[in-house]
């Protein structure tokens, strides 16, 4: 066993794991931030995204070793005081989701690719979102609520002034 | 007294109530239930697509810490679990035994042959590994005709050849004359490959037993809880319905399939009681590979008369379906009746003939995918559509387009079995052209063409079957289930409404749509109404979600208790009112008297009234609560017409999607934002089988195709944002006339790309492909082509 110290959320955690915990078995069985999602066994669906230290990462790629000392965001802490972040809000009103397993590591992906480039075209945006598997949408929706969140993200920006920092 | 105005809510994109918990990632799926205590189970499968079992030696799985118990499948057949029963029999049917942990012999890879509990999942699946099963490996078959053929290895000493049911539908003298006397007949042979569903949420149970009250409560993905109830209850368990709860909380997509009883559900259920501890398991993703039961599977031999005109003369359709190796729930019914009754197409036939032979292999079981039965029609008819039109010279279009039904003939009787409710074919058709271009694309094709570009367009004018129907019908052709849906719209005292429907959402978004039903015909807001799915403990027996039959079965359950309420509510408003009940209306939530709208009461004062019982009229009871079973006189039949424009290109085989134009037609609509995003998701999972999809196994019995990395998923940057526009022919089945959108977009789209892609490869003489279109295929075609040519 070893022990990790990790902010998840904005809460600081230390737990004594196994070594061969993935991250996203410590969120969702110790932390019990069933958010993050299980739905594969191979990387590829992406349903397991959350954020470490401001970088999109499946959390099953990862042990929750390797994530001592970091700062960990999943969908649970996304909403800050209660409020829907755009990508979120976006995700709602474009239908953005069906079933809602994938979507919260598509909407984390999303907030991750926004911060890399907030003026996606919609061949970027399906590059990138690539790496979340979603069954329900044909990723019609989803486009789209990038495209609406990155709009909403680029007026907030212009309302409260440039180069707004973001915590990562 | 002031009413309010209230927006009419059906007919709009009002966004979905159930997605604030998903995005914030506070939706409940079976997986986030925890119960304390819980203990986890990991089954040992089998390596092998066929073995004799020769001995399990659990001993050392047993002595390994953390582990509590491992079960094979005789402590299970021992223990009184029973086989899994089959839910629709076909004449002559060959049911053989279906355990949930096998007993003796394995059939395919990953049959379950233990299972091993402990106290965590890991624990569990390193304990699984120190399971020591003796196999003595049998001759495999796959292919479901190799399985057909003398001395092919069996799969079951019950059915013979390998022969699980055949089946006939239509006028076989009829067809055989017609197709004799036609003035061209076209032949083909077309692959329906297998392919599986995927849902993104792995399958997954948790149950736990209480002795104090004997109650068993089993949370598991379901499309519909109470199919599983009953099942599991009354067959395999022997379980008192009143005592078991089955819970299907959130679901995270099930596209058929999450209907069928799953042997690792009855295992889970059975272990919880025996152990007397919560037990859960949850699929990996490789598990749900070898263990879902997976979709299509056809091989069909088409023959496709036309007069000299042009117009179709006759259609006979042989059908070979591999099932795999075990039935499992509805299996028999989807390659017949959800199958060769589709085969009439939007088409005039004189006469059609179709028969199948089911057949057993070693491979995965086979039952409902998104459309069942319905894809594979459909890919039959407009495939074999385009072959025809290049052998007659004609352009596609206008072959469809002189064959289609046309509107003064409905209600239509084909002429295998089904009444087609309503239909208006050619605009749809007519819409889609234009929207796509026609005449344009195919000045453009030509000029493409010339610069060594290779464009091409696929149409498909598809029927779709929705809200399987009436029970008595079905009963008399095999079903072992009534196939109405329930609703109790339950008013408060305060007028608040809860609505317990029968229906089942894994995606579908029923807590808006219904409530955008009730919220409209009660004149209250949104926000008054409940509905509540998924929990025997709470609902009224109910069939589930499968089928698109949601809005047009379950939404007219609401809709008749709806109907139901307003009538008591408006007796008791007269009495109130001391007016006569025929003087009383009921609009925009409230009640009045005819002509004097001053003289009234809202809903909430009559909701009040009825609990309150202290002035009712003679004889009615209190209580403002009302239950409807709607069992529909028919199906409903959407249709539509889809066109794919794409590009190959044939130095590597590739094919893009370019343009993706749909129009629907699926009756009057609940919620246009909704009914569009199933027909994106159906759209992407038809385009992902003619281009990517394919569950393949070796000639061992091993799925090639078992995991994400190696089975063709569609991703996002494979697919184009799609352009939709619909018609609206509402069905006279039920009164909301709705038909449904579920399974359209994976029903239309196959064969529009696979017709869309060998358009573009005509210059190279390449007349079919079996799906899916892959690069390799697509570029060994063109190479074989160019050698021809060179030759």
């Amino acid at each position: 066993m070893a022990r990790i110290s990790v902010k998840v959320n904005g809460t600081q955690q230390s737990h004594e794991v196994e070594p061969r915990q993935l991250l996203v078995h410590y969120l969702r069985d110790v932390l019990g931030l069933t958010g993050t999602h299980v739905g594969c066994d191979t990387s590829q669906c992406g349903s397991c995204t959350v954020m470490v230290d401001g970088r999109t990462v499946k959390s099953c790629t990862m042990f929750a070793v390797q994530a001592d000392g970091s700062e960990v965001l999943t969908i649970e802490g996304l909403a800050a005081g209660g409020k829907l972040h755009p990508v979120q809000e976006s995700f709602w009103e474009e239908h953005g989701l069906q079933c809602g397993f994938c979507t919260p590591g598509v909407i984390l992906s999303a907030v991750g690719l926004l911060r890399d480039d907030p003026n996606p075209d919609e061949h970027a945006i399906r590059a990138g979102i690539e790496g979340n598997l979603c069954r329900c949408t044909g990723y019609h929706n989803i486009v789209k609520a990038v495209q609406s969140a990155a709009r909403k993200l680029a007026a907030a920006s212009a309302d409260t002034g440039p180069a707004r920092p973001q915590s990562r | 007294m002031a009413t309010a105005t209230v927006e009419r809510l059906v007919g709009k994109a009002v966004r979905r109530r159930e997605d604030p918990r998903f995005l914030t990632g506070r939706g409940t799926f079976t997986d986030d239930v925890k119960l304390p205590g819980t203990q986890h189970a990991f089954f040992v499968r089998s390596p092998l697509a066929h073995a004799r079992v020769v001995n399990i030696d659990a001993s050392r799985a047993l002595a390994h810490s953390g582990v509590r118990a491992v079960f094979t499948g005789k402590d299970l057949a021992e223990g009184g679990v029973n086989p899994i029963p089959v839910g629709w029999l076909l004449p002559g049917i060959k049911t053989p035994e279906f355990r949930a942990i096998a007993v003796e012999r394995v059939r395919h890879v990953g049959e379950a042959v233990a299972v091993v509990v402990a106290e965590s999942a890991a624990i569990a699946r390193d304990a699984a590994e120190l399971v020591q099963v003796d196999y003595e490996e049998l001759p495999v078959v796959v292919d479901a005709v190799a399985a057909l053929r003398p001395g092919a290895p069996q799969v079951h000493e019950s059915a013979p050849d390998n022969r699980c049911f055949h089946w006939e539908i239509g006028d076989k003298a009829r067809t055989d004359a017609a197709l004799r006397g036609a003035a061209k007949v076209v032949r083909t042979r077309l692959v329906n490959q297998r392919l599986i569903a995927n849902a993104i949420e792995p399958r997954a149970s948790l149950a736990s037993y209480q002795p104090a009250t004997d109650e068993l409560t089993l949370w598991v993905t379901s499309q519909n809880p109470h199919v599983h109830r009953l099942i599991m209850g009354a067959f395999v368990l022997g379980l008192p319905e009143q005592s078991f709860r089955v819970i299907s909380p959130d679901v995270g997509g099930g596209f058929g399939s999450k209907i069928f009883v799953y042997p690792e559900e009855v295992a889970v259920a059975w272990l919880a009681k025996k152990l007397g501890v919560p037990v859960r398991w949850t699929a990996q993703r490789s598990e749900s590979f070898l263990s879902d039961a997976q979709g299509r599977d056809h091989v069909s031999e088409v023959e496709m008369g036309f007069d000299a005109g042009g117009k179709v003369a006759g259609l006979r359709v042989k059908t070979v379906a591999n099932l795999g190796a075990h039935l499992t729930l509805f299996a028999p019914c989807v390659p017949t009746y959800l199958y060769g009754t589709l085969l009439n197409g939007l088409y005039d036939f004189p006469a059609i003939h179709c028969e199948v032979d089911g057949v057993f292999t070693h491979t995965v079981p086979v039952d409902a995918y998104r459309g069942a039965g319905r894809p594979e029609a459909c890919y039959v008819l407009e495939r074999t559509m385009d072959i025809a039109a290049r052998e007659l010279k004609t352009d596609p279009a206008e072959l469809r387009r002189k064959n289609l039904i046309s509107k003064d003939r409905f209600p239509f009787q084909t002429q295998v079995a089904l009444l087609y409710d309503s239909g208006n074919y050619a605009p749809a058709l007519g819409r889609a052209l234009e929207m796509v271009g026609y005449e344009r694309f195919r000045t453009e094709q030509a000029e493409a063409r010339k610069k060594g570009r290779y464009l091409g367009i696929g149409l498909s004018c598809y029927i779709e079957a929705c809200g399987l129907a009436p029970s008595q019908v079905v009963g008399s052709l095999g079903a072992q289930a009534g196939l109405y849906e329930s609703a109790t719209v339950r008013v408060h005292p305060t007028g608040k409404v809860t609505v317990l429907t029968g229906s089942h959402s894994h995606g579908q978004g029923h807590e808006t749509t219904f409530a955008q039903l009730v919220a409209d015909t009660l004149g209250i807001p949104m926000t008054d109404v409940d509905i509540v799915h998924g929990d025997t403990g709470r609902i009224p027996f109910g069939m589930g979600s499968y089928g698109s039959r949601s809005g047009a079965v379950g939404g007219t359950a609401i809709h008749m208790s709806l109907q139901k309420l307003i009538a008591k509510g408006a007796a008791l408003a007269a009495h109130l009112l001391e007016a006569a009940p025929d003087d009383v209306e009921f609009k925009a939530g409230r009640f009045s008297v005819k002509g004097s709208p001053d003289r009234g009461k809202t809903f909430a004062e009559v909701s009040l009234a009825a609990y309150l019982a202290h002035k009712m009229p003679a004889g009615m009871e209190p209580g403002l609560e009302m239950t409807s079973f709607f069992d529909p006189s028919n199906f409903t039949f959407p249709f539509g017409t889809h066109i794919a424009v794409v590009e190959v290109d044939v130095e590597t085989g590739r094919t893009s999607l370019l343009r993706y134009v749909a129009v629907d037609d699926v009756g009057n609509v609940i919620n246009p934002m909704i009914v569009d995003g199933q027909l994106h998701g159906g759209i992407a999972q038809g385009v992902a089988q003619a281009l990517w999809e394919w569950a393949s196994y070796d000639e061992a019995g091993q799925l090639t195709t078992g995991s994400l990395m190696d089975y063709g998923l569609p991703r996002a940057d494979q697919l184009p944002s799609f352009e939709t526009d619909r018609t609206v022919t509402p069905s006279p089945v039920n009164p909301l006339g709705v038909k449904g959108a579920g399974e359209a977009g994976a029903i239309a789209s196959t064969p529009a790309v696979a017709n869309a892609v060998i358009d573009a490869l005509s210059p190279f003489g390449i007349e079919h492909l079996d799906l899916p279109l892959t690069p390799q295929k697509v570029w060994k075609a063109v190479q074989s082509a160019r050698a021809r040519e060179r030759r």
